[in-house]
């Protein structure tokens, strides 16, 4: 590990402190402390959870079990690019099952993971509220709506040369 | 306060978010500063209009004009020609608001609006959510000044009880009941929640409230706190709406600023205060009981009932647990009386009820009716038919813990009651349309797959009852169904309906059972026959080429990414079934239409 990404934890660890401080005499502040931390740090690393319990005073083996129970919560680092695919009702009786089969396809991950350059990542996605645009996918906070599958690799090639 | 001569209303709900509206802003910004108009003409951002479909949707008052499909590239000229020269761009608006002889139809008379009632939704596209004076303005608060300084919780509670409303959330419960329950529950500290985790896959109506009009739940709350005698709340909200999460937050900070949250509100001894509380992606946590966990931090796993949350809820203590959209109710309740509340609706389902619109369906977008309007009236007259001329199949409610209606139903008054006599239900408000392209056993597959998805894991029934529904389901679909399959999947759905520990399990089989119940030939067709009428699951297609339609042009050969067509130029080509992976590729490539599925 280079120094600069020391620093860098360091740094986030400081602002980790600061959140649980201000979590810290309310009441249930487990969850909302988990959601700052993995804003902080993209995902919730095994440090994390540790420096967590022990500034909570929570068994890491609560911290684990509430992680891995939500589904948003997650344990490894994600892409640069994560892409959503709606898979609501709505978008999939105007089939964006075809739209996840194709970028599965293109980006050669299932969903749930991340490409090995850690470029993309790839989810199914529940109601984005954007019905009336369906079928929908999302990359980071862009929305893509009334795709059909040859859509995909154009969208993609954007963001590989990004 | 200045005068404006014009209000230009720009949607920024979800939908036209992403459909662009916020070039659309910045763009009329631009140009009402070039035109030295932004003193006389006001830019208001508004929450959902409803109709998202032709979004991005742009209103503009006195006129009532009603812009669809706006671009940044239109807005010259509605400012050049509409807000400078007094003269309607009646080539940008609405397909249904110009009347055949050229004149502009007022908003409330366009086809969608016409048949809706807005009691939930009637600040929603109406006012600056970001703006508590806007909420003021339109008699905001003014139900939680009425209830603090001129009613007791007992008869607050008394007026929710007469009006009649039900609970939102999916089950119907009545409202005042559970207030009087939660009032009379002992405990030295409650809680008052709103449930805004709005788990439907396929809906979006508390959302829309959230982001359209967020301080008539904040409202709703606080009344809510008053009649049962709790200080402290929580709104649980799904951390997947972010424009809601900040709407929320803009809100809760205005209210407070004025007082209208925190200690002595409206200058008496009543404190009451607002957290969120945000989820992390798990269906099951819309339960109650399991939510109650969530907020306190721990996995969100159901626990039996009783004790029911009123009792003990959130931190051991009684709490009240309403859903966004029944708040959204409450300070109207409050101020027009319970007779006027009662008036509205059928016997026993009172008020409106607001439904997220998809699927195959003109109109996709949050439509505001009556309880008692029919399927008919929502689906043909609000949501202008089907598109393309397909035919209807099925409407969806209820989501995962809901069924499918098929068109003998369609005549239906929807209220709670008559929903479930049919084998579906109200649910929290989803309405997806199916037309003769969606294949009756896929869906009932894809909700099956989400719920065992999103089981907890906690009882057997539901965990492992559902997973072997769902590989039967998998089996039929991918033509490998069986004699006796549907049987199967009738006797394990009773079972798991009674017995699964929470409201999750208890529903989940619902999709399954209502679609064999009035598609028990789609069943039967991929089954027996390895065929999937609608076309749409994979294993059970054939590609085909007509011999008699076939010019033998050799396009399709080109395009076919494994090589299974082959034939002579000029004479009727074939497809090689064993090399086939229906890609649908040649399908689309013959000019002649030669090529079908089936
Ligand atoms: C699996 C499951 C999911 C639920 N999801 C929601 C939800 O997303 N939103 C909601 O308001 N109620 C949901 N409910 C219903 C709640 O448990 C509860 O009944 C409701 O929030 C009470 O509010 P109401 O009386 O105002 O409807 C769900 C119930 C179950 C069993
Ligand atoms: S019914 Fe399903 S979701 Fe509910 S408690 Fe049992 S396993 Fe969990
Ligand atoms: S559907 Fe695809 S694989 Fe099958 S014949 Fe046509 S192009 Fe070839
Ligand atoms: S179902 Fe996909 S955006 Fe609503
Ligand atoms: S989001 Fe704009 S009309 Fe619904």
């Amino acid at each position: 590990m280079s120094v600069s990404i020391l620093e860098k934890d360091k740094e986030k660890f400081a602002e980790l402190k600061r959140i649980i401080d201000e979590y810290k005499e309310k009441e249930g502040p487990l969850m909302p402390v988990m959601h700052k931390a993995q804003e902080l740090f993209g995902y919730l690393p095994e440090e994390v959870q540790e420096y967590i319990a022990e500034a909570l005073d929570i068994p890491v083996s609560d911290i684990y079990g509430v992680a891995t129970f939500y589904s948003q919560f997650t344990l490894k680092p994600k892409g640069k690019y994560s892409i959503g695919v709606c898979l609501g009702t709505a978008c999939y009786v105007k089939g964006s099952q075809a739209i996840l089969d194709e970028l599965v396809k293109e980006l050669g991950i299932k969903p749930g993971d991340t490409t090995d350059d850690l470029k993309f990542s790839l989810e199914a996605t529940r109601c984005l509220g954007a019905c009336g645009l369906a079928p929908v996918m999302m990359i980071n906070d862009e929305v893509y709506g009334r795709l059909v599958p040859s859509d995909i690799k154009g969208i993609i090639d954007k963001y590989r040369s990004k | 306060m200045e005068f404006y001569r014009s209000h230009v209303l720009i949607c920024g709900g979800t939908g036209c978010h992403s459909s662009g509206s916020a070039d659309v802003m910045s763009a009329f910004k631009t140009e009402l500063e070039k035109n030295k108009l932004e003193n006389e003409v006001k830019l208001v951002q508004t929450g959902c209009f409803g109709l998202c479909a032709v979004g991005p949707v742009v209103i503009v008052y006195p006129e009532g004009a009603f812009y669809s499909g706006i671009k940044a590239e239109d807005v010259p000229r509605i400012v050049s020609e509409h807000l400078l020269k007094g003269r309607i761009v009646t080539d940008l608006l609405y397909h249904d608001s110009v009347q055949e002889d050229k004149a502009v139809k007022s908003l409330d008379q366009v086809e969608f609006y016409r048949k809706q009632k807005r009691i939930a939704l009637r600040n929603c596209g109406v006012i600056n959510p970001e703006k508590i004076e806007e909420y003021i303005a339109f008699d905001g608060y003014k139900a939680l000044g009425k209830v603090l300084t001129e009613m007791t919780p007992e008869e607050t509670i008394a007026v929710i009880k007469a009006s009649g409303l039900r609970g939102r959330g999916g089950a119907g419960f009545p409202t005042g009941l559970k207030w009087e329950f939660t009032a009379k529950a002992k405990g030295d500290k409650k809680y008052v929640c709103c449930n805004a985790d709005e788990g439907d896959p396929g809906a979006f109506m508390d959302r829309s409230v959230l982001e359209g009009d967020p301080h008539s739940v904040l409202e709703a709350m606080a009344i809510a706190g008053y009649a049962v005698g709790a200080d402290q709340g929580y709104i649980y909200v799904r951390a997947e709406y972010p424009i809601a999460v900040k709407r929320l937050t803009i809100a809760i900070e205005q209210a407070r600023e004025l007082g209208l949250l925190g200690k002595n509100i409206f200058g008496t001894d009543f404190c009451f205060d607002i957290e969120l509380r945000l989820g992390a992606g798990a269906f099951v946590c819309g339960e109650e009981t399991a939510l109650m966990a969530s907020i306190e931090g721990k996995r969100g796993e159901p626990r039996p009932r009783p004790p029911f949350p009123a009792v003990k809820g959130v931190f051991g203590k009684p709490t009240l647990l309403n859903n966004v959209e029944t708040y959204a109710n409450i300070p109207q309740i409050i101020l027009n009386g319970p007779e006027w509340f009662q008036s509205i609706g059928t016997e026993k389902s009172k008020g409106t009820k607001v439904f997220a619109l998809g699927g195959k369906i003109n109109n996709t977008g949050l439509v505001e009716v009556p309880m008692g309007t029919t399927l008919r009236e929502i689906i043909y007259e609000i949501g202008g038919g089907i598109p393309n001329g397909k035919k209807f199949k099925a409407a969806q409610t209820g989501g995962p813990s809901g069924g499918c209606i098929p068109a003998e139903h369609l005549d239906t008054p929807i209220d709670y009651d008559s929903l479930t006599k049919i084998g579906s239900m109200m649910g929290s408000g989803g309405l997806i349309v199916m037309d003769e392209d969606n294949c009756m056993v896929d869906i009932a597959r894809f909700f099956l797959d989400f719920t065992v998805d999103e089981s907890c894991g906690k009882c057997p029934p539901c965990r492992i009852g559902t997973k072997r529904m769902l590989e039967i389901l998998d089996r039929i679909t991918k033509g490998q169904g069986q004699e006796g399959d549907i049987e199967k999947l009738e006797q394990l759905g009773m079972s798991i309906k009674s017995s699964a520990l929470c409201g999750l399990g208890q529903t989940a089989p619902n999709p399954v059972l209502s679609t064999i119940r009035y598609f028990r030939d789609e069943y039967e067709a991929h089954i027996r026959d390895k065929k999937c009428p609608a076309g749409v699951c994979q294993a059970l297609l054939q590609i085909m080429i007509q011999a008699d339609l076939c010019r033998g042009c050799g396009l399709c050969t080109k395009v076919c990414p494994v090589g299974a067509i082959s034939g002579e130029r000029k004479s009727a080509h074939t497809i090689d079934q064993s090399k086939c992976i229906k890609c649908g590729a040649c399908l689309e490539k013959c000019p002649f239409k030669a090529i079908v599925k089936g």
